[in-house]
């Protein structure tokens, strides 16, 4: 770990006047949440911020419905987030990914607005010592050709495999979520899902966030039938370890036809990845194996498999399926609220 | 004696949750400097330059070790090639060459292990590279046979070509990193000519004779303490490479150095589980016994060293033939020397040799228990001589029973279940009853107290309190007045913790040196009155040496003791076979869309002799048999072939079973009188529940799925359907 200043300002306008110039591939300043990755990040000395500003004063820790939505602060933890009632009733797709991830002593501590900002695990990019675009641009990309069976096959360029580690965001991407920023010159809003950019020629630039731009908090939008919703994770072992492949999906089924999907996949692309192409083939559509196995074809349409990855599509393919079958499988006695 | 012994707590539980049980990081040492290892980021070639300039420049850097300042120190004695002590054959910084990735090139010696680690990432350090052979099938390896190594009974050839089943397979197993919880964190600390190191270890004794020879001083001036292990699993079992310039350090700056070695560096400064690739070859007759076999291994080892384990040593051990053949050879590739992990050679040669046999019964369609109950023999096939006990078809039908074997439907995929397929699957479990040379010190006193001191080593197997055990049975005493003294090099020189010698070795001394105690207080084979034995004998205290020195050892062993040596007999090769057996039992639960392999449950039954502590003894079964569940599932050390560096060099990513993954397991202690192996009638245990494991597991995703894999891990994409 290389010295850094630490700065703990009271106030979020603080905080982005405050901050270093966070610039691309992470080497600028940082703010600081749960640093359950950026701690690690800086003792491998893959970043080394000069100065860290720690938001553990601003508040931005509740969660809260405001009309037909709920918001959620930007420090929010994982734990907190994952066991409050309106996700783990309202929408357990979003409960579920947020416990299935990592362990309880980090999801303790590592906060929702560090969550969907986690960095990759690409081995490459984590040994400080092979070509890897995202931390060195124009270095290359190591981890094609070379030990990347947890890598991604969907979103990736000649330039970076690197598969987008977290959970919760392939939730997140399902409720039209909106991220709620502020930087010295005033706040804006940014659809959730165009936070995240592909790696494409730039596998440095991760997001569309400025230099100064802290997340505070997002809003998103819980429909009734989110109830029927689930997070498939599937992984090598059955606790504490990354996905291999996963699935976030939510039905409004009208009996066996659904009315309208919302399908995500994890563990297989470099962003969180909404299928839309799937969502759209599934409107209106009896949800027979047939069908989910043919959802899952397509929500893998032009993936592309390297070296030791590319078991990924059809595993990503079936994980869709299970979890389509599964959430219309979910038994949907009205609880008083719903309609059906 | 008991065949199965009280299963008393640890003596050593309550300070060990509380935090008062000393690791070797845990001791404090006046006015410490930290240190930091440099490796190398390169696989193979030299380095051309150091530019320390950065790094000198961090605040509170004291010094900074590379070859062009390379402390005074003597070579290293590979303990592999009996020469010595230690993990490997080089000393560290010993010149320019780098011979893997991630070998130690450098040392930083600071105020603080922040200066340290800052001023090890800014030491520039250029290089001149050249492509690896890092993994063993890697062109530019160079394979060495061992011709003094292997079996030759019969006429292979020709068992094979009558034999009316066969099989001839090759199985692969992966190269695994030993992770213990406790770091590899080293202190030396001077007092004049003295130097004390802390540091965890399997062997003190032949840490301390080892680096007193690297420091080239008299070994009576070196003093290693390890009372407490957090996981050795064999990896702190022989001298590491830098520890002595550790040492050096802290003699040249005149203060402590303390070192933390990373997880990461801690995946290549320290040993491994090498790679294996093995061929077997089974023939039997219509009747299903065994005529022929056959077991052929490669082995990965570092360039300079020979290291290899010859598991077929054992394999052609267990089952009855007339016809048997093996050989081992080493393939040296640009990594660093592995060395013993758990079970050695029978884990990786046991996943072929019970794949194998598995796949026997399938072709000849023959329940897989019955194979090898139909199999088993009452005498080495090898040499012909008797076991002295073998329990393998007790193990058998005690698991089948628990497990409930009678319900087992043998058509692949027959026991699915809704959306899970359903798999079962057995192994057979071994390990060789292996003693070593060992010297305890035992005393007595008038108000009761005992005492038993000598340089062994609890890893967290319970040692502590079975050696107060084996105290108590002799005099009597209550266990809780009995006080442990392990893990000094000071002490009477014990056994390595390794080939699962510890407890039948130790607990032999101890008797041995008890049976003086009463001898001198005249109370042999009676009850032991300490007040009225003293009081007869005239003084108030007793101490006694003993050493117990297995029959089978050679005249050398004495001396050897003494001087860093370690003799381990037993197993094969004397006028008996010692063995201890067990049998396993795994179900399989397979989700048919994502094909997650998942362990619900497994039984395991073995005997092992006489059983000193009936609790610490299944938690030592119970461990072994979830490491085997990691072992066949999820544990691999990745290795880039184009540089030679482990990928996945943390916790996060080198998976090993969670809590979530062990669901039912079991492990029944099966009743064995051994009055042959030695004179606890003790065979080993810390090694054999992890024995087969693998291989019960292999068989099991056989019948669920009908895919045969021979390699480990098994990983999903290795039985996802390609349609």
């Amino acid at each position: 770990m290389i010295p850094f200043t630490y700065n703990a300002p009271g106030s979020i306008d603080e905080a982005v006047a405050t901050v270093d110039p966070m610039g691309p591939a992470g080497q600028g300043g940082a703010f600081l949440a749960g640093g359950t990755t950026m701690l690690d990040l800086m003792k491998l000395t893959v970043v080394s911020p000069p100065s860290l500003t720690d938001i553990q004063k601003l508040g931005l820790d509740e969660i809260v419905q405001e009309g037909d939505q709920v918001h959620l602060g930007a420090r929010v933890t994982m734990a907190q987030a994952a066991e409050h009632p309106l996700l783990r009733d309202g929408a357990p797709v979003l409960s579920e990914a947020l416990w299935k991830a990592a362990s309880p002593q980090l999801r303790n501590v590592a906060t929702l607005g560090g969550n969907v900002l986690q960095r990759t695990r690409c081995p490459y990019f984590r040994d400080n010592v092979s070509p890897c675009n995202k931390r060195e641009p124009g270095s290359g990309c190591a981890a094609i050709g070379g030990i990347n069976r947890l890598l991604a096959v969907l979103g990736t360029s000649e330039n970076c495999i690197a598969s987008y580690a977290g959970d919760f965001a392939n939730a997140l991407i399902l409720f039209d979520a909106v991220v709620e920023t502020e930087r010295p010159d005033g706040g804006r809003d940014i659809a959730f899902d165009a936070l995240h950019l592909l790696p494409q020629d730039h596998p440095e630039r991760e997001t569309v966030l400025e230099d100064d731009e802290l997340i505070t908090g997002f809003r998103l939008t819980v429909p009734e039938w989110a109830r029927r919703s689930r997070y498939i994770k599937v992984r090598d072992r059955e606790s504490y370890a990354f996905a291999l492949t996963s699935a976030a999906v939510a039905l409004d089924m009208d009996g066996d036809t659904v009315r309208e999907a919302r399908v995500a996949v994890g563990g297989a692309a470099t962003v969180p990845w909404r299928a839309e192409a799937v969502e759209d083939f599934l409107a209106g559509q009896a949800l027979t194996e047939e069908v989910a196995m043919e959802a899952g074809r397509i929500a893998f349409e032009g993936a592309q498999g390297y070296e030791h990855n590319a078991f990924k599509i059809p595993l990503g393919q079936r994980t869709v399926a299970k979890a389509l079958l599964d959430v219309a499988a979910i038994d949907q006695t009205p609880t008083g609220g719903g309609s059906e | 004696m008991a065949r199965i012994g009280n299963p008393h707590d640890r003596i050593d539980g309550r300070i060990k949750v509380t935090g008062d049980a000393r690791y070797a990081a845990d001791f404090a040492v006046p006015n410490p400097l930290y240190g930091h290892l440099v490796i190398s980021t390169i696989g193979k070639g030299r380095i051309t330059g150091i530019d320390d300039r950065a790094a000198r420049a961090v605040p509170g850097v004291r010094a900074i070790y590379t070859h062009l300042n390379q402390p005074n120190l003597q070579p290293a004695g590979f303990f592999g090639s009996g020469q010595g002590q230690a993990q490997q054959s080089w000393r560290p910084l010993a010149g320019p060459d780098v011979k893997f990735y991630g070998e130690i090139i450098g040392m930083v010696v600071a105020e603080s292990i922040l200066s340290a680690r800052q001023a090890a990432a800014v030491l520039g350090v250029s290089y001149e590279a050249e492509d690896p052979a890092a993994i063993i099938d890697a062109p530019g390896v160079t394979v060495e046979q061992l011709p003094d190594v292997g079996i030759s009974v019969g006429d292979v050839e020709a068992g094979m070509a009558d034999a009316a089943h066969t099989v001839s397979q090759s199985y692969e197993t992966a190269p695994n990193t030993h992770n213990a919880m406790e770091l590899f964190a080293t202190t030396a600390h001077w007092e004049g000519e003295n130097l004390t190191v802390y540091v965890p270890s399997q062997w003190v004794k032949g840490f301390q004779i080892g680096l007193a020879g690297n420091l080239g001083i008299d070994p009576q001036r070196v003093r290693v303490l390890s009372p407490y292990v957090g996981g050795g699993f064999g990896g702190k079992g022989t001298l590491f490479t830098w520890t002595a310039l550790v040492a050096a350090a802290a003699r040249d700056m005149k203060r402590p150095v303390k070192l933390y070695v990373t997880r990461e560096q801690g995946f290549t400064v320290a040993s491994f589980r090498a790679e294996t690739r093995q061929d077997v070859r089974v023939g039997a007759g219509e009747d299903g016994l065994i005529t022929t076999f056959a077991h052929s291994g490669r082995e990965l080892s570092s360039r300079p060293d020979t290291y290899f384990v010859n598991g077929a040593e054992n394999t052609t051990r267990m089952y009855r033939a007339d016809n048997i053949q093996t050989s081992v050879s080493v393939v040296h590739a640009d990594r660093q020397t592995p060395g013993f992990m758990r079970a050695p050679p029978e884990t990786p040669y046991f996943f072929a040799l019970e794949s194998a046999i598995d796949e026997l019964a399938r072709g000849m369609n023959m329940d897989p228990v019955e194979l090898r109950i139909r199999n088993d023999v009452d005498h080495d096939p090898v040499r012909g001589v008797p076991f002295t006990s073998r329990s393998l078809v007790e193990c058998y039908r005690q698991a089948g029973d628990a497990f409930g074997w009678s319900n087992y439907t043998p058509e692949v995929g027959s026991m699915a279940d809704g959306d899970e397929l359903i798999g079962w699957g057995v192994a057979t479990s071994t390990y060789p009853t292996q003693m070593a040379p060992c010297a305890v010190r035992v005393s007595l006193d008038v108000t009761g107290e005992a005492r038993v001191q000598v340089a062994s080593h609890d890893l967290g197997t319970g040692a502590y309190t079975v050696f107060a055990q084996a105290v108590h049975e002799k005099l009597g005493v209550p266990v809780e007045r009995i006080r442990v003294e392990l893990g000094d090099s000071r002490l009477p020189p014990g056994t390595i913790a390794g080939g699962s010698v510890s407890t039948a070795s130790n607990v032999s001394a101890i008797g041995l040196a008890c049976d003086r105690i009463l001898q001198r207080l005249g109370a042999q084979g009676g009850q032991l009155e300490v007040e009225a034995a003293f009081e007869s004998y005239g003084q108030t205290g007793i101490e006694e040496y003993a050493e117990w020195i297995p029959p089978a050892v050679s005249g050398g062993g004495r001396g050897s003791l003494h001087a860093g040596g370690v003799q381990i007999v037993g197993g094969p090769e004397e006028s008996y076979a010692a063995f201890a057996f067990g049998a396993q039992y795994v179900e399989v639960r397979i989700n048919r869309f994502t094909r997650e392999i998942r362990v619900p449950r497994i039984v395991g039954a073995f005997a092992a002799g006489r059983i000193m502590n009936e609790k610490t003894a299944r938690s030592q079964y119970l461990g072994g048999m979830v490491w085997g569940i990691g072992h066949a599932l999820l544990e691999v050390s990745e290795v880039d072939p184009r540089t030679g560096a482990y990928m996945n060099d943390n916790i996060s990513e080198y998976l090993v079973p969670v809590n979530a993954d062990i669901q039912q397991i079991d492990a029944i202690l099966v009743p064995e009188v051994d009055t042959k192996v030695n004179p606890a009638g003790v065979k080993g245990i810390g090694e054999i529940g992890i024995v087969g494991t693998a291989a019960a597991i292999a068989n099991a995703v056989y019948h669920a799925t009908g895919i045969r894999v021979r390699k480990t891990p098994i990983h999903i994409e290795d039985i996802l359907p390609t349609a």
